[in-house]
């Protein structure tokens, strides 16, 4: 499938920073997650590839359309949801909905059909005839997001959708993206600085950090088994522990767990064996998978790279953004 | 049998019509139209412009009694006079309701929504600028044609030069209109709060007005006919005025007017440069403000 957004050598610089440097990327239709700390170029990175702000160096494309070029073109197929605070609060939701369709040249029926129908998806009914201003910020977030998709978008930029949110209105947000994704049959590209979220509903993340590419893989590249196992017993952790390094296991504690290295399928049977003779209670025994935070983290143990994924940490590697890792990364 | 059920049938895609620039264009002029008075939003936000829409009506309903009751048809206001007499009450409104226009948008920082979306900067500049004006327009032209049709009614004589005085009028209304909504959204749209850029309105507008006619008064004493006429210039209403009295047959009604028909001209040059400077600088802050 053609990418829906790819970049090339994208660079952004203001007279004090460089919010993009020499950026190439490909994402591929889908959930697309876009994470990076604050102030990592996300933002400016939307705003060029909606065609606002013309890049200083490169060039990209939005669903096969250059954004120098068809600018206009790319803004008739996308939506957009601001970051920031954008709704006017003396106007009703409902209204101000309606008005964004029309600013996408849907006739007045169809947008006040759009609308309302839009406003359903997005889970508000009675409240969207009252001021945008008595809303809540999950109320509003949802309007931000409704007035993204009016128009029915082949793609929709998401910029921080869960900002602000109360856990389970986070849940709910993150639910409807998804859906959007899968259900609406509309690409996302979604930006937070939480990756714990985009891992839930992502198919692709791509990391940047100071404006530059860090990683652009499939999720479960992210999440693939690290090689380590986690043990827990209810008590006699330090016995099993030390039972199992007379074996030449390689076991160390962590908190009530035991992580051990899997050196080969023996492993395994140690452990039950060990618990057996010791009489402990097994509580669990699991693979350990890695997380898309381990990135951004400086590792505390060295895991071993799964194999296939040649992108995926050792230490050093980590702020390397050598196109070989690239190609290997993205699938 | 006769059950209505609701289904839930997804989300469904749009295969309609998208329409173009035009459309959008005239969507956005509507909206900002309506904005001006107050419609689509709280009661509230309807209270200020009406009140002052009635205010406007009163002295041509009063005027028009006095010439029916009184027989007195010199007693009708000169067409064009009746905004420079009236220009307290539509300087309030253009400090009331520009900041609506040129703002509201900017400061809640919905600007980027429309530039996002296949809207053009200089569409939307315009068709703010086409909508304050009208909404002016309306503001002013609608006493001066219940003067007129007033007049029809209680029969006041020549009524062919009337009928072309009230163009005049009309014509005279338009042009202050501009002028009006252009000064307004310009300063409006660098106050973004609200109540400053009220304030600052009233100010350029009002203060302008005092400071030249008192400067006209001291050029006159002194015997400066000429300079006084071209003061007029300087504050939008007696430049207007400069307009309708030596273009467009009215009556003088600030202190002075440049002399002659170039005088004329050269207001309506004035005129025509404020506008198209204020286009420029409304497209470029819409612009930075769209990045925001």
């Amino acid at each position: 499938m053609p990418p829906i957004i790819a970049t090339r050598g994208l660079s952004m610089r203001f007279p004090r920073v460089t919010a993009l440097d020499d950026l190439t990327l490909a994402a591929p239709p889908g959930v697309v997650g876009l994470v990076g700390a604050n102030g990592a170029g996300k933002s400016t990175l939307i705003k060029i590839l909606l065609g606002l702000l013309p890049p200083s160096a490169g060039g990209a494309e939005v669903l096969g359309l250059d954004i120098a070029r068809q600018g206009d073109q790319i803004r008739r197929l996308v939506g957009f949801m601001p970051e920031y605070e954008c709704l006017p609060p003396d106007v009703s939701a409902t209204e101000f909905v309606v008005h964004m369709a029309r600013m996408c040249g849907l006739p007045p029926s169809a947008a006040r059909e759009r609308a309302a129908d839009t406003l359903r998806h997005v889970g508000l009914y009675e409240e969207r005839y009252r001021p945008i201003g008595g809303y809540s910020t999950g109320m509003r977030q949802r309007v931000k997001l409704a007035q993204a998709l009016v128009h029915d978008p082949r793609l929709v930029f998401l910029d921080e959708p869960t900002n602000g949110l109360d856990p389970a209105g986070r849940d709910e947000m993150l639910g409807l993206i998804r859906r959007i994704g899968t259900e609406f049959g509309i690409s996302v590209l979604v930006t937070s600085h939480l990756l714990g979220e985009l891992e839930r509903i992502c198919d692709h993340v791509i990391v940047i950090d100071g404006g530059k590419l860090l990683r652009s893989q499939a999720v479960e590249a992210y999440t693939e088994a690290s090689g380590v196992l986690v043990v827990e017993v209810d008590e006699g952790r330090d016995d099993l522990g030390r039972w199992l390094h007379e074996r030449g296991v390689a076991v160390r504690p962590e908190g009530r767990l035991l992580v051990i290295d899997i050196g080969d399928e023996t492993v395994y049977d140690l452990v039950r064996d060990g618990a057996a003779e010791l009489e402990l209670r097994l509580v669990r025994m699991e693979q350990r998978r890695h997380h898309i935070e381990e990135i951004f983290s400086v590792a505390p143990q060295n895991v071993p790279g799964p194999p296939g994924a040649p992108g995926t940490p050792g230490a050093q590697s980590r702020l390397e953004t050598s196109a070989e890792e690239l190609r290997g990364g993205a699938r | 049998m006769n059950v209505s059920t609701i289904h839930d049938i997804g989300y469904r895609h749009y295969e309609g019509k998208r329409l173009g620039r035009a459309y959008v264009t005239r969507s956005m002029f509507v909206h900002n139209l309506r904005a001006a008075y107050g419609l689509g939003r709280p009661a509230r936000a309807k209270v200020m412009p009406f009140i002052l829409a009635g205010i406007m009506l009163l002295p041509a309903v009063g005027d028009i009694a006095v010439v029916a009751i009184a027989k007195r048809p010199e007693a009708l206001f000169p067409y064009t006079r009746y905004q420079f007499m009236l220009q307290l009450i539509i300087s309030i409104f253009v400090a009331t309701q520009a900041p609506v226009l040129a703002s509201r948008e900017i400061r809640f920082h919905s600007v980027p929504l429309y530039f996002s979306r296949p809207v053009v900067h200089l569409d939307l500049v315009l068709a703010k600028l086409a909508a304050f004006t009208t909404a002016l327009f309306a503001l002013t032209a609608i006493p001066i044609t219940v003067l007129y049709v007033g007049g029809l009614v209680t029969q006041v004589p020549d009524s062919g030069e009337q009928l072309l005085h009230y163009l005049g009028g009309l014509a005279a209304c338009l042009l202050l209109s501009l002028v009006l909504g252009a000064i307004g959204l310009v300063v409006a749209a660098f106050t973004p709060r609200r109540g400053f850029g009220v304030a600052a309105v009233i100010a350029v507008l009002l203060v302008s007005g005092v400071l030249v006619s008192i400067v006209q008064g001291i050029t006159q004493n002194t015997g400066h006919w000429t300079l006084s006429g071209w003061l007029g210039l300087f504050t939008p209403y007696s430049l207007v005025d400069a307009v309708a009295y030596r273009l467009l047959g009215g009556k003088l009604s600030a202190v002075a007017a440049p002399p002659g028909v170039g005088g004329g001209v050269a207001a309506l040059a004035v005129c025509a440069a404020i506008v198209l400077g204020a286009v420029t600088v409304l497209y470029a802050r819409f612009r930075k403000a769209g990045l925001s």
